[in-house]
């Protein structure tokens, strides 16, 4: 039996039950983050020069494009799920629906190009 | 929206060090998605070709730029140990508040040590950044 009204179902109002999913995903993406972030400036830090060859070689390494995969992947869901916390603190209203509308698609909109570009460079190979 | 009671004004609370500490993960967090939006035009660059990623790059190697390299370095010292700090803290242990006080600055510790760290490297290792 659920206590929420009619009116207040309508309105959405209450809890979604959607909390404990966004705070396991949180859990998981940071710590997949953990060793992914380690690599990610290792190895930058590891690049002998950041000019075009070098850097396409790097990212066409079979390892360091399906790391490079999950690394922007894991990122764009952890990032959009921190900035949904913080759009939700602080913008209210039919405004907040809006913006975490906007904060979704542009973190789809950037993982779905990070995946082209890697996906790019891997199969165009080293040059 | 209904005028609901509110639970109390963060100003009623005396500002301490772990509060400094709650909210550099959330600014450091919000930075570091502007730093993967750079990382996206980075790869996005490279993906494109020689000719814009030497457009890219000289783009990216402005002095502008580069302060926003060292704002996401140390963005991500923060936010890497702090958020270390909140897994060990879902576990269950640490939650007591002086062991959270002790944590908050070995936090700021770890945090400015990783900021040597990288900053030594990238020093030593020259000027290899764009």
């Amino acid at each position: 039996m659920s206590l929420r009204s009619p009116l207040g179902r309508v309105l959405g109002m209450g809890a979604a039950h959607e909390g404990v999913h966004h705070w396991w995903l949180q859990r998981l993406t940071s710590v997949a983050l953990v060793p992914l972030s380690i690599w990610f400036v290792a190895s930058l830090l590891l690049l002998p020069s950041l000019d075009y060859a070098t850097v396409s070689a790097w990212m066409a390494h079979g390892s360091t494009t399906l790391l490079l995969l999950l690394l922007v992947l894991t990122a764009a869901w952890h990032s959009r799920l921190g900035v949904a916390v913080v759009v939700e603190d602080y913008v209210h209203g039919g405004l907040k629906t809006v913006t975490l509308v906007f904060f979704t698609f542009a973190h789809l909109l950037l993982a779905a190009a990070a995946v082209l570009a890697i996906l790019r460079v891997a199969l165009r190979g080293a040059t | 929206m209904p005028t609901r009671p509110l639970s109390p004004h963060l100003g009623v609370y005396k500002f301490t060090y772990t509060m400094v500490t709650s909210i550099l993960n959330r600014i450091t967090g919000l930075g570091l998605s502007l730093g993967l939006l750079l990382l996206v035009y980075w790869l996005a660059a490279v993906a494109a070709g020689e000719r814009s990623y030497a457009r890219a790059l000289s783009l990216l190697s402005t002095p502008g730029v580069r302060i926003i390299y060292a704002a996401i370095v140390i963005a991500f010292c923060y936010h890497f140990s702090a958020g270390i700090r909140h897994l060990i803290w879902d576990t269950g242990r640490g939650l007591e508040r002086s062991q959270a006080r002790a944590s908050a600055r070995v936090v700021l510790a770890v945090s400015v040590l990783l900021m040597l760290l990288i900053g030594y490297w990238l020093w030593v290792g020259g000027a290899r950044a764009p």
